[in-house]
């Protein structure tokens, strides 16, 4: 009588990481997303870092979530093929006066097990990051904090649980959600599911799901983030993640290297209503060049290739909540994963498989797979090598996206492979196409036909990003003359 | 490694006009990279007319203009390679492409013609807040989608910056069933043609607001609609003139930045006001036999100036070949200023010893100039005082200068181009 053993509610990297570590075990798995793809949410609109873990206050399970993510990131990304690196990060002290907070924040590091921090003097970060702001005092410097591809790691998470056995279903929303004997009932806008078990990872909606099954309430608030990005020619302007000291001149904002070689500057953090309110704001965006600049000289600005907004699914006591909620058993929150929860995400798959693989008592797969690879990136073979895969498959010398060099073969592997792309953005994220300095002018027409061609779509339904978010809406002429043939 | 004597990169109009006069002047070894499915760059989507003017005194379309070319280039034998994407130059004049059929591979070229042209800004270079749905084009991808497609993009429609692509994309648009609402510009004054705001919204009675911006995209999935405010004279918003427009699609036109991105992976040195190269009176870089012509050097207005301009560095280009670089040595490269309201010139230096007998400067002003004069002095003295009753950003200016002229001033240094008022 039940569907699944588990529903995951959520695509996000909390949700695809809680998928793949469960797909470890003989356990009959779902995710539903409300998106036509994963990584829509908070997972996709981020700072794309994976923190120390000196931030979070001492003892909370983000902090020990936070530092064992950091831990497992490395591996995580050669098992499963996303692209990951260890930059470094340094918090930037400009005032003597704020010096007691950059030593809490070390000591903070210290005690949440956080290795090789190190406190800087000017000379040392100046000489690191020759482009810091002149009026830099000191700064700590994390060595094991890194950048990562949030929509790849996302992506591989949901890719490799699905090559596991995890079922994936797109457009799905969880409307309403009831108690029955022996588990729940979802009923969705694409009809009910039944199952044992319910893990509630819905980012910035996971308090309205855990609210329909318990009376202890939980309230999240969307905080936006505003960001730029900034042209490739720039990725050099710091090699570090440059984060401001919170002192008396307020919380600032962080500077980095992507880990494609643009540069990012942001969030701002701004309380919203609405849940999709992911709209940037004049006042936002002019608050991000304003606060870019104190720590960073010379920011160039004039480079931004592209502004966007993501949501910080904010819990009221930041923390992140997983378990079992206490009055309604075999529904397990995982919510309020806010940062640091893209570094926190592989531990957080790996407690919330913990706690559904004790609870169910599951029994280990034999035949897991634990790797799974990305879609090949041409840029990372040998001449020859490239000459090679062209002659056994010519779409690689096809360029599409002229900006970041994508081939067809690439976009024709980013749809076919599991839980393919299908609208512009899925191609987007999984390939780059369009993520460049012209935005998708030149190569959108193209990536329409070729989605058209392998989707058996026609050129109407085609979508930036799933719903009714189509490109084009008719043919030329196509309401002229109408009234004349009657 | 296969070589060649000349290799121009990109087969739109700079790239064809350089390769007929190269080939013309006497080089046979000459290959086009062109990374689209066929020759002609954005000319093909432009299917309006008001082309060849200048060049054939008559009025074209822009696939007939391409065309013309296209037919000499084929006359002339002139090899290209379509649907092939140069990946890399190097300063010793390696070139690395790639299309599907011939895999990676590399070419010698004695001589290089940088002919890339330009790409449009996008809503992001420009920070317009809001939401980020479908239906928001910059006014080139439109026009294909349109013009080469025959795909509407949407049905009302509400277009930033008044650059000629949106005025053609507001008449076509009109034509082929859409409303367009209102174009705003946040200048002063438009970006396009005085023709085409004529010709493409006042005929059809579209709204032209200058001093106008987009404050606000609404539409989660598809554009819902947009938010219209005055700006001030820093061009910041002004509180309380916001003004909402519902429409399925915002187009930019928003100008457009000369694709350089190969350049300067080679070195060449770049002119920060045009983002293309500077370049001497051969029209060549600081990287010698490296030349560069069209949209790729500055942005044009008219199609038939970078006809002419390629030609000369095409031409110019033989001679290199042809000479070797031995005998272009001599004389030495009197510095051009642009100040006073004149952007910019190219070239940004000449050599009076080898330049033709002539040589055109173009250049752009950097504000709207009435009844003013174009002053050119050589040293002090002033050899040019010509008066425009109207010049604007939007319309390139030229001026000739002679060998005759500039051999006149033995040790002269600077050449300087400037604005004055009556």
């Amino acid at each position: 009588m039940f569907d699944y053993d588990v529903i995951i509610i959520g695509g996000g990297v909390a949700g695809s990481a809680s998928a793949r570590e469960l797909s470890r075990y003989k356990v009959k798995a779902c995710v539903i997303e409300k998106e036509e793809d994963v990584c829509c949410g908070t997972s996709k609109a981020n700072s794309a870092i994976v923190h120390a873990g000196y931030d979070a206050a001492q003892g909370s399970l983000m902090a020990k979530l936070n530092v064992r993510g950091n831990q497992m990131m490395e591996e995580l990304s050669k098992e499963l093929d996303f692209p990951f690196k260890k930059n470094g990060s340094l918090v930037v002290c400009l005032h003597e006066e704020d010096m007691p907070n950059l030593q809490a924040l070390y000591d903070r590091g210290v005690a949440n097990g956080v290795k090789e921090l190190r406190i800087l003097s000017r000379e040392e970060v100046l000489e690191m990051e020759p482009n810091l702001s002149d009026e830099v005092y000191a700064a700590l410097y994390a060595p094991t904090a890194g950048i990562v591809c949030p929509f790849h790691l996302n992506i591989a998470l949901a890719e490799n649980a699905n090559m596991n056995g995890v079922e994936f279903k797109f457009n799905t929303e969880v409307h309403d959600i009831k108690k029955i004997d022996g588990g729940y009932e979802l009923i969705t806008n694409q009809g009910v599911y039944r199952t044992k078990y319910v893990v509630n990872a819905a980012g910035v909606y996971a308090d309205e799901i855990h609210n329909m099954v318990s009376e202890r309430k939980i309230h999240i608030t969307a905080r936006r983030g505003d960001y730029c990005l900034l042209d490739k020619s720039t990725g050099n302007h710091v090699k570090k993640t440059i984060f401001a000291l919170p002192g008396k001149y307020g919380k600032g904002v962080l500077v980095a290297p992507t880990i494609h070689g643009n540069l990012i500057v942001g969030p701002t953090a701004i309380d919203v209503e609405d849940k999709e309110g992911t709209n940037t704001t004049r006042a936002g965006i002019d608050e991000l060049i304003q606060k870019a600049g104190m720590n960073v000289k010379n920011l160039p600005m004039r480079q931004v290739i592209t502004s966007f907004a993501g949501l910080r699914a904010h819990e009221d006591h930041h923390e992140f909540i997983i378990g079992e909620v206490e009055d309604a058993e075999g529904f397990i929150d995982c919510a309020g994963i806010e940062s640091p929860g893209l570094t926190s995400c592989p531990a957080i798959g790996e407690m919330v498989a913990d706690i559904v693989s004790e609870k169910m008592q599951l029994e280990k797969k034999d035949n897991f797979i634990a790797r799974r690879k990305g879609i090949l990136n041409p840029d990372t073979l040998s001449k020859e090598e490239r000459a090679d895969l062209i002659k056994k498959n010519p779409a690689y010398g096809n360029i599409i996206c002229r900006c970041e060099m994508v081939t067809e073969g690439e976009i024709l592997d980013a749809i076919h492979r599991p839980l393919g792309a299908k609208s512009l953005d899925g191609v987007k994220r999984r390939t780059r196409a369009g993520m460049g300095r012209c935005q998708a002018g030149f190569c959108s027409p193209r990536t329409m036909e070729i989605l058209a061609r392998e989707c058996n779509m026609s050129m109407f339904d085609i979508t930036k990003s799933g719903g009714n978010s189509k490109i084009v809406v008719g043919t030329n002429k196509d309401t002229l003359g109408k009234g004349m043939l009657k | 490694m296969k070589q060649y004597d000349i290799v121009i990169i990109g087969g739109g109009p700079a790239g064809l006009a350089a390769a007929v006069s190269a080939k013309k002047s006497g080089v046979d070894s000459i290959l086009i990279l062109e990374r689209d499915k066929e020759l002609g760059g954005i000319l093909n989507q432009c299917i309006h007319n008001g082309f060849g003017l200048h060049t054939f005194k008559e009025e074209l379309t822009g696939p007939e203009y391409a065309g013309r070319f296209i037919d000499q280039a084929e006359e002339l034998q002139i090899e290209y390679k379509l649907n092939t994407m140069v990946m890399d130059i190097r300063a010793d004049k390696v070139v690395t492409a790639m299309n599907s059929a011939d895999g990676l591979f590399e070419i010698q070229a004695k001589a290089i013609v940088l002919a890339m042209g330009c790409r449009e800004r996008s809503r992001g270079a420009l920070n317009i807040p809001g939401y980020r749905p479908s239906g928001i084009f910059s006014a080139g991808t439109a026009q294909r989608l349109v013009n080469m497609e025959g795909y509407l993009p949407g049905r009302e429609v509400v277009i930033l910056g008044s650059g000629d692509i949106g005025l053609i994309m507001a008449r076509r648009m009109t034509f082929e069933g859409a409303k367009v609402k209102v174009v705003a510009e946040l200048m002063p004054y438009s970006g396009g043609l005085k023709r085409n705001i004529v010709q493409c919204l006042d005929d059809y009675g579209i709204p032209l607001k200058l001093s106008h911006t987009v404050v606000d995209i609404k539409g989660k999935e598809r554009v819902e609609g947009v938010t219209l405010a005055e700006v001030d004279s820093k061009g910041k918003p002004i509180p309380g003139t916001e003004e909402y427009y519902s429409c399925d699609t915002l187009l930019l036109s928003v100008g457009l930045i000369p694709e350089n991105e190969l350049s300067g992976g080679m070195g060449v040195e770049m002119n920060p006001v045009t983002s293309g190269p500077k370049v001497n009176e051969s029209l060549e870089t600081n990287i010698e036999g490296v030349f560069a012509c069209g949209n790729v050097l500055h942005v044009h207005d008219l199609v038939d100036f970078v006809s002419e301009e390629a030609a000369a560095a095409g031409k110019n280009a033989a001679a290199y070949v042809k000479a070797g670089a031995e005998k272009r040595k001599g004389g030495k490269e009197i510095m051009l200023k642009a100040v006073d309201g004149v952007r910019y010139t190219v070239p940004v230096a000449i050599n009076p010893e080898r330049m033709e007998e002539t040589v055109t400067v173009r250049f752009r002003v950097g504000n709207v100039y009435k009844n003013c004069y174009i002053c050119v002095y050589l040293g002090e003295e002033r050899v040019l005082h010509r008066k425009r009753q109207i010049m604007a950003p939007g319309e390139m200016e030229e001026i000739k200068l002679t060998k005759e002229q500039l051999l006149q001033y033995a040790d002269l240094k600077e050449i300087t181009v400037k604005i004055e008022e009556a």
